[in-house]
């Protein structure tokens, strides 16, 4: 009788404990979607932000035109660099021509303080605001996205969740890294 | 990062049970003093009760009190582009699920502020005199500080704090003023210590009632406004690590407090949610006030050295306030992996620059003539000091550091014996620059400073630095 009884006991023990893991599992397992899909988000974030920069290019190029139609150099360098940024597929390849298209619009950029005629129309400074703005949505979208991988990351390294990373096959994911070397190196200062 | 905050809310959440606990007991205390027996249960009760519908009405129909009482009207990209374009891009790096929408108050007053009891459904507001004066950094910093507080979910907390804070200040108020005016309380409580037999008992219960009634209104107000300026402190160190620049907050708000002469019309409850103090011309820190003192702010960003993440904010605030105050809490510290560098500033106007310049030449010849001594600070002002100045040391008015003034006059009668070969740097004044010591030393200059020279810290040599 009393080794029935704590026979019971004990399965009941038992399926009380399966009941915990496996509501634990699911919780992780949802937490780990979760923080997948605000990883995807934030590239997406990141993908919207240049899609509008090679939008903008054109009409930057035309307005520059008219002003500085000699400067043809640096002007087709913008488009070509464009061109190459919508047609490049793959991470490793877009993020060099994005990169590329960065520099060749500094570029254009500084020349364009030569022309104060050009500096002072209101339909390029609506246009310098635009890139401006994009510019920073890029950096600071990169910002987030790169917190977040970081936080997923951690995440998936860290016991108890790699166990359930390990079986749902959750896998890192990489960084966004700039090749500034300039943006990287915080300035050091000691007083 | 912003798991991290979780501390900081933390510390709130108990200075809001402390307030919670605080309004329990001036409820059940004011209770026991009309009945012994059940009268505390009832008070307490019913000071939740008052609590609880106060908060639903502020919460659900609050945010839009604030902005049509504010006169602000609600505006889209055409109006404004490069405004909602900032705002969008702090929407992205605070990844806010939904983009705020965007209000300008018609006032010349400069000022922002941010409602919104859920990130989704949140509103930033700026005046248009904030527009008009500041440039695309310094808005860009003042954004940045709203944003933060939609993040950070300040708002609703704020709300549910002040509505506490109200109610035990009308519960003490409706209870004083029954015990001098009404003498209801009195004879209620005469005819039932007549069966009780417990006069003196409750005679005791209502001076301590009495005593609570007077003191709980300023005990809440004062954790009330801890509460208020460790938050808006956190939002100025998400303003900087947002838009990964502290300069730009730092002077904005230098320029919006210089400005502040005329008060915005707003009633004192609002205050809290407004960039600055709008109640005060200048900030005079006391326990009494929302906002921490504007000077300090500003201290604390333009020490921010290193970088722009929340360690860096630490620090800096350590460095104002003496070494053993916190603001944000260790939790945050040690999550935060990566540095966060500072990015350059938006090209600037040049015309201004120049201008600037010549202003100085002409003041430091004034200097010289009259015998001044010059200390360049680090933070870029030139400090000019009269010969009869005779105190041991001065504090740079921009950025709080100190500079000892025995050793300053050291140096420059140090600098008319020049030991060793002169060394000249030679650069843009854009970023931070490097330059090496012939004694090996490196030494940053910030892309502030504007003196002729630097001393080496090793070797005390000087350093001539020529901007192109």
């Amino acid at each position: 009788m009393t080794a029935s009884v704590s026979a019971i006991g004990a399965l009941w023990g038992i399926g009380v404990i399966l009941v915990v893991l496996i509501v634990a599992f699911i919780i992780i397992y949802n937490g780990l979607v979760r923080l997948r899909v605000e990883v995807k988000n934030a590239w997406a974030q990141i993908d919207v932000q240049l899609k509008r920069r090679h939008d903008l290019i054109p009409n930057l190029v035309e307005t520059v035109k008219g002003y500085a139609a000699h400067e043809r150099g640096t002007l087709e360098e913008v488009i070509r660099a464009r061109s190459q940024a919508v047609a490049a597929t793959g991470v490793p390849e877009r993020m060099k021509a994005e990169q590329q298209l960065s520099g060749a619009l500094g570029r254009l950029m500084l020349l364009v303080e030569q022309y104060p005629d050009l500096k002072a129309n209101q339909n390029f400074l609506a246009l310098q605001e635009e890139l401006t703005s994009t510019e920073n949505k890029i950096g600071f979208a990169r910002q987030f996205y790169n917190d977040t991988v970081m936080r997923y990351n951690t995440k998936i390294q860290t016991i108890p969740t790699n166990f359930v990373a390990a079986i749902g096959g959750f896998s890192q994911e990489a960084f966004f890294e700039v090749e500034e070397a300039a943006e990287r190196q915080a300035p050091q200062v000691k007083f | 990062m912003w798991d991290a905050i979780r501390s900081n809310q933390r510390k709130s959440m108990a200075l809001i049970i402390l307030m919670g606990v605080l309004l329990v007991l001036l409820g059940f205390v004011i209770g026991m003093s009309v009945d012994p027996q059940i009268g505390g249960a009832y008070g307490a009760i019913a000071a939740v009760g008052i609590w609880m519908v106060m908060c639903f009405v502020a919460l659900t129909g609050g945010d839009q009190i604030l902005l049509m009482s504010s006169n602000a009207h609600q505006i889209e990209k055409r109006d404004a582009p490069q405004l909602y374009n900032i705002v969008e891009e702090m929407t992205i790096a605070a990844g806010l699920p939904k983009m705020p929408a965007v209000y300008i108050v018609d006032d010349h007053i400069p000022n922002a502020f941010a409602v919104g009891r859920k990130p989704e459904k949140a509103a930033v507001a700026v005046t248009t005199g904030l527009l008009k004066r500041l440039n695309r950094d310094e808005l860009q910093g003042v954004v940045g500080h709203e944003i933060g507080h939609i993040r950070n979910l300040d708002v609703r907390f704020m709300t549910i704090a002040s509505v506490m804070l109200g109610s035990i200040i009308l519960i003490s108020d409706i209870f004083v003023r029954s015990v001098f005016y009404g003498g209801r309380v009195r004879s209620s409580r005469s005819s039932r210590s007549r069966d009780s037999g417990g006069g003196q008992l409750q005679a005791i219960l209502l001076i301590v009632a009495l005593l609570m009634a007077i003191l709980a209104p300023i005990c809440a107000r004062l954790l009330y406004l801890a509460c208020s300026r460790r938050r808006e402190y956190l939002a100025d160190a998400s303003s900087a690590r947002l838009t990964r620049y502290p300069e730009g907050l730092a002077s904005a708000l230098e320029k919006i407090s210089g400005r502040m002469l005329g008060a915005l019309k707003v009633s004192r409850a609002l205050a809290p949610l407004y960039i600055v103090n709008p109640l005060q011309g200048r900030s005079v820190f006391s326990l009494f006030s929302t906002h921490p003192p504007t000077e300090k702010r500003i201290q604390i960003l333009r020490s921010m050295a290193g970088g722009a993440g929340f360690l860096d904010y630490e620090k800096a605030y350590a460095k104002v306030w003496g070494e053993r105050k916190r603001c944000i809490g260790a939790e945050t510290l040690q999550s935060e992996g990566e540095r966060i560098p500072i990015r350059a500033p938006i090209a600037d106007i040049g015309n201004r620059q120049d201008a600037v310049k010549q202003a100085q030449e002409v003041g430091d010849l004034l200097g010289r003539i009259l015998n001044f001594l010059l200390i360049p600070c680090a933070c870029g002002v030139r400090i000019k000091i009269p010969p009869e100045f005779n105190r041991p040391e001065i504090v740079c008015p921009r950025c709080g550091r100190k500079h000892p003034l025995s050793e300053a006059q050291k140096l420059t009668e140090l600098t008319d014996s020049p030991t060793g070969d002169p060394v000249v740097f030679q650069g843009q004044r854009t970023g931070w620059k490097s330059v090496q010591c012939s004694c090996g030393k490196n030494i940053q200059i910030s892309p502030k400073f504007s003196g002729n020279s630097i001393r080496c810290s090793q070797c005390g040599q000087e350093i001539q630095v020529i901007s192109k």
